[in-house]
């Protein structure tokens, strides 16, 4: 088995200068692995540090001390020390994250918002256009939509190109922030359908799910978390 | 694909574009720059953010060769590798950079075009400067530039001050481009622009700089342009760098009380 993820004491805590100077902890001592082809789920209530985690391990958030291990081309990288550039290299090549929420730039049309990360690995455009293409396909995009700016679809068409978007490459590591929320049905087997093949292909995956069903159906192992700040409230 | 590929092996290069030691230019005590450092690599954008009278200004001003610091040291890698200390090299030689390998593009298109010359010699003026005289080749040069930045090439004779402000600063910019510099600093491209001029440019700007594996510095106080169009971010007080790092951490996780303040003061429509 091949660990893909080593998070050893990881701390974060968030200080609001400007609101008084209010400091309050959310993740407190976290540690696990993840294994390649693994589905990992993170449990715990609203606000109990799941998205603070995964946030963390894309290096969008930045924890005080521990370490954060994700295997990057064969080699134990430590995401709260690596460099900017570094980061962005992880990212481009072994880190997929996928929320609910696109971030839209305008003027551009949905097939290149797809297309994009696996371009940046130098993929050739045909291959890329194939690839996305598919994605759309398989997600119910319709194609009239493809060469539009999806600034202006629905939040479920969003949100699956989002999800389009995050599967073109096939990253090692997956990070999903609630990828299903909202979705029909439909749409969301098919996501599940994506996030299987993922781990069947040996990607890691550590996923956050509202839906008590699909964490049941894609769950191989739960990471309880309890943010300390909300327990001592409580 | 190439230029993707070859921004890539760009990146693999092991060496900064420019290193910046404790730079120092200041006009009165925490105006100006107060001992800066940092490097800029290959491909790289690194976006200034901070509120007037930061010091970005005086910053890009100093780095750019267009004003003597105080004190520290600005060492750019040439094409062939060779180590240039911005200001120990002599005036000429800065000059044949700041004409070829940099460019400088300016809030205000008129600080950075000929606005008496038309657009074609606008482009063609960096050409002409590095030997270029075949006036075919002058010409289909501006024409291709002018098409790039999707301006008509029926106007390549006319006067940039016809052109609309978003179209003056794409001139600006095809001017700069067109001897294929390999750094470019930004003040406020997008500044002064309606909205979807601006979205049009920053579009384009993105794709260059893909495209032409640029690295760029870009001072702007619009922390939704850093985002788009920035690897890395410094947040500017008083002189000073008070944060710096990934630009959608230090956007989504600010640390510095200042840069917090910053991010939380953004109305978002």
């Amino acid at each position: 088995m091949t660990v893909m993820i080593q998070v050893t004491d990881l701390n974060k805590r968030f200080t609001l200068h400007n609101q008084g100077g209010v400091s309050y902890p959310v993740l407190t001592k976290v540690s696990f692995n993840v294994n390649a082809g693994e589905c990992v789920v993170l449990d715990g209530r609203s606000g109990s540090g799941k998205s603070t985690l995964l946030r963390s391990l894309y290096a969008n958030y930045k924890p005080q001390s521990g370490q954060l291990h994700v295997r990057h081309q064969g080699e134990l990288t430590d995401l709260v020390t690596a460099t900017p550039r570094q980061i962005l290299t992880i990212r481009r090549q072994t880190l997929g994250y996928v929320s609910q929420f696109l971030r839209v730039i305008p003027r551009v049309s949905t097939l290149e918002v797809v297309m994009e990360p696996l371009r940046a690995l130098g993929v050739d455009r045909e291959t890329c256009r194939e690839k996305a293409s598919g994605l759309l396909r398989q997600l119910n995009i319709p194609k009239t939509l493809w060469h539009l700016a999806p600034s202006t679809f629905s939040g479920g068409e969003q949100q699956r190109v989002n999800i389009a978007r995050g599967f073109v490459v096939d990253y090692p590591i997956l990070l999903l922030d609630e990828p299903t929320a909202s979705l029909d049905a439909d749409n969301c087997a098919v996501v599940v359908s994506l996030i299987q093949q993922a781990r069947e292909r040996g990607a890691a995956i550590v996923g956050i799910f509202h839906d008590a069903g699909l964490r049941d159906q894609l769950a191989d192992r739960r990471i309880p978390l309890t943010s300390p700040a909300k327990e001592d409230a409580a | 694909m190439t230029n993707a590929a070859m921004a890539m092996t760009q990146e693999a290069l092991a060496e900064p574009l420019l290193k910046v030691k404790n730079l120092r230019k200041l006009y009165a005590p925490g105006k100006g720059v107060d001992g800066v450092d940092f490097e800029l690599w290959p491909g790289e954008v690194l976006g200034i953010v901070g509120e007037s009278g930061s010091g970005k200004t005086t910053l890009l001003q100093c780095l750019s060769g267009m004003l003597t610091p105080d004190s520290g040291q600005i060492e750019y890698t040439g094409k062939q590798g060779d180590k240039l200390d911005i200001y120990k090299i002599t005036e000429s030689q800065r000059r044949l950079l700041l004409r070829t390998d940099w460019g400088i593009v300016h809030q205000h298109p008129r600080d950075g075009l000929r606005m008496g010359v038309s657009a074609g010699a606008n482009i063609g003026e960096r050409l002409m400067a590095i030997g270029e005289r075949h006036y075919g080749n002058l010409r289909s040069t501006g024409e291709a530039w002018l098409r790039e930045m999707e301006i008509d090439t029926a106007r390549i004779d006319d006067l940039p001050r016809t052109f609309s402000g978003g179209m003056q600063q794409r001139l600006q910019i095809a001017r700069n481009l067109v001897t294929q510099p390999r750094l470019v600093f930004m003040d406020e491209p997008t500044g002064g622009l309606d909205v979807s001029v601006q979205a049009r440019l920053l579009d384009m700007l993105r794709n260059l700089v893909v495209d032409l594996g640029l690295s760029v510095v870009l001072v702007t106080h619009d922390l939704a342009v850093a985002r788009l169009l920035s690897h890395r971010l410094m947040v500017m007080r008083g002189g000073k760098v008070v944060e710096q790092g990934l630009t959608d951490q230090i956007l989504d996780d600010p640390q510095h009380p200042y840069s917090q303040l910053l991010v939380s003061s953004v109305l978002t429509p």
